[in-house]
């Protein structure tokens, strides 16, 4: 998918990605020359379609997780996987080589909010808010900071 | 207004799409180096024993290669192969990927069986609505990941039991363009040959070699005094093998009451001719 500026005859540059909800798939775009910015708006199937592929649209901002579809898509049992170290799933603080990093707070509501999600993808589902909140240098994990992840990373129904 | 095509214009694709399918094709790739044969289980029709016969097979070889054996269940609605070898969960996950289940002989299982509620069917969270859209993507996605996202280590064989269907194994084929072939299982009757036959004919236009052919329930073998005596009429077996010239690698009797062990002799035969 390639979105031309026509005024410009250029190639516009995919900035960011948001589902705001109903199953909308919302990407923008902006022209490098003239700063026009354009947003493709996929419905529901649209959007169902490219999340079947198991792909994200605008490429992944965070690295790709094992059996990332049958867990988060498939409706199954609870425990049928075990990461061995509770939640953090074996990508605890300098799991990867980097520079050991405080793990952040759950506040109060957060917990909760996570608490609703299947057990059987919590532990994905945590890691993934987790990582985010370390990449963004925050202490501490919110609703707030779970709706601006979701937007970002495309996290549908997480 | 006159458009440039998708391909004059220079830059980059905004999705990232291909990109990324280029990259699930390439870990599928990359995590099946390790293994050096992959063989596909088929049949064109249900019923014929095709599970029990890769659960069979995937014991007798891991008598052969210790702890190198590994199943693919690629039957995701109706998983029965993890049960036949023994193989339960939870799947241990680490960085490395999903660990596959062990079951007996150290045959490394991977199932829709170790995910689903017992008794539940196979189905989805999103979307509630028109599901047979995307039902087939999604079944795609799941194979793709039980091969490229499972630790499968180093091993000598690894069995894919493929759902009944002739479009089965043409996936695969797209998935793994490294199989090494594929081996038919059918009933005596003239209408699984039918079947079968059509299976076989998708495996081949789909480029994927067939190795050969496993008759069951071929006669019912008498508990009591041994004796085999005729329990389909037909010769599928003899008949598919002469019309695709791949070799009838053996036809297996029905025992009553007996497990995947009661194949040990005829499975010893089509291990003989994998190895």
């Amino acid at each position: 998918m390639k979105f031309l500026c026509l005024e410009c005859d250029e190639q516009m540059r995919f900035a960011e990605r948001q589902q705001p909800g109903d199953g909308t798939f919302a990407a923008a775009f902006h022209c490098p020359k003239c700063g026009r910015s354009v947003a493709l708006l996929a419905n529901p199937m649209e959007t169902q379609l490219v999340s079947s592929l198991g792909v994200k649209i605008g490429g992944r901002t965070l690295d790709r997780q094992p059996m990332e579809l049958a867990r988060g898509a498939m409706l199954g049992r609870d425990d049928a996987f075990d990461d061995g170290k509770g939640n953090d799933g074996g990508k605890g603080e300098g799991g990867r080589g980097k520079e050991p990093l405080p793990a952040p707070t759950w506040s109060a509501d957060a917990t909760e909010r996570l608490e609703r999600v299947p057990n059987f993808v919590r532990g994905m589902v945590k890691r993934i808010y987790a990582d985010y909140a370390k990449e963004h240098g925050l202490a501490e994990i919110t609703p707030e900071v779970m709706d601006r992840a979701r937007s970002e990373l495309g996290l549908e129904g997480l | 207004m006159s458009f440039r095509t998708y391909a004059q214009v220079s830059g980059t694709d905004s999705s990232g799409l291909a990109d990324q399918i280029a990259a699930q094709r390439a870990q599928v790739r990359e995590r099946l180096r390790s293994v050096r044969r992959v063989v596909a289980v088929m049949s064109g029709k249900g019923g014929v024993g095709k599970s029990f016969v890769t659960a069979a097979l995937a014991a007798r070889a891991a008598a052969r290669w210790p702890d190198r054996v590994g199943v693919v269940d690629a039957d995701l609605r109706s998983p029965t192969v993890a049960r036949l070898l023994g193989a339960a969960g939870p799947l241990r996950v680490t960085d490395a990927g999903v660990h596959p289940a062990t079951g007996t002989g150290g045959v490394r299982v991977m199932s829709t069986e170790f995910l689903l509620d017992a008794g539940r069917p196979l189905a989805w969270r999103e979307p509630g609505a028109e599901q047979f859209v995307w039902r087939g993507t999604l079944e795609a996605g799941v194979l793709r990941e039980f091969l490229g996202d499972v630790v499968w280590g180093e091993l000598e064989l690894l069995l894919v039991d493929l759902p009944p269907g002739a479009d089965g194994v043409a996936d695969l084929a797209a998935l793994v363009p490294e199989l090494t072939g594929a081996l038919a299982v059918t009933i005596p009757s003239d209408e699984a040959r039918q079947s079968v036959a059509r299976a076989l004919r998708a495996a081949v236009e789909a480029g994927i070699r067939p190795l050969g052919v496993i008759e069951n329930m071929a006669g019912y073998r008498c508990a009591g005094c041994g004796q085999t005596n005729p329990l389909f009429p037909g010769d599928a077996g003899a008949a598919l093998a002469a019309e695709f010239g791949i070799p009838l690698l053996v036809r297996l009797p029905f025992v009553a009451g007996a497990g995947p062990a009661r194949e040990a002799a005829g499975a010893e035969r089509i291990v003989e001719a994998l190895a």
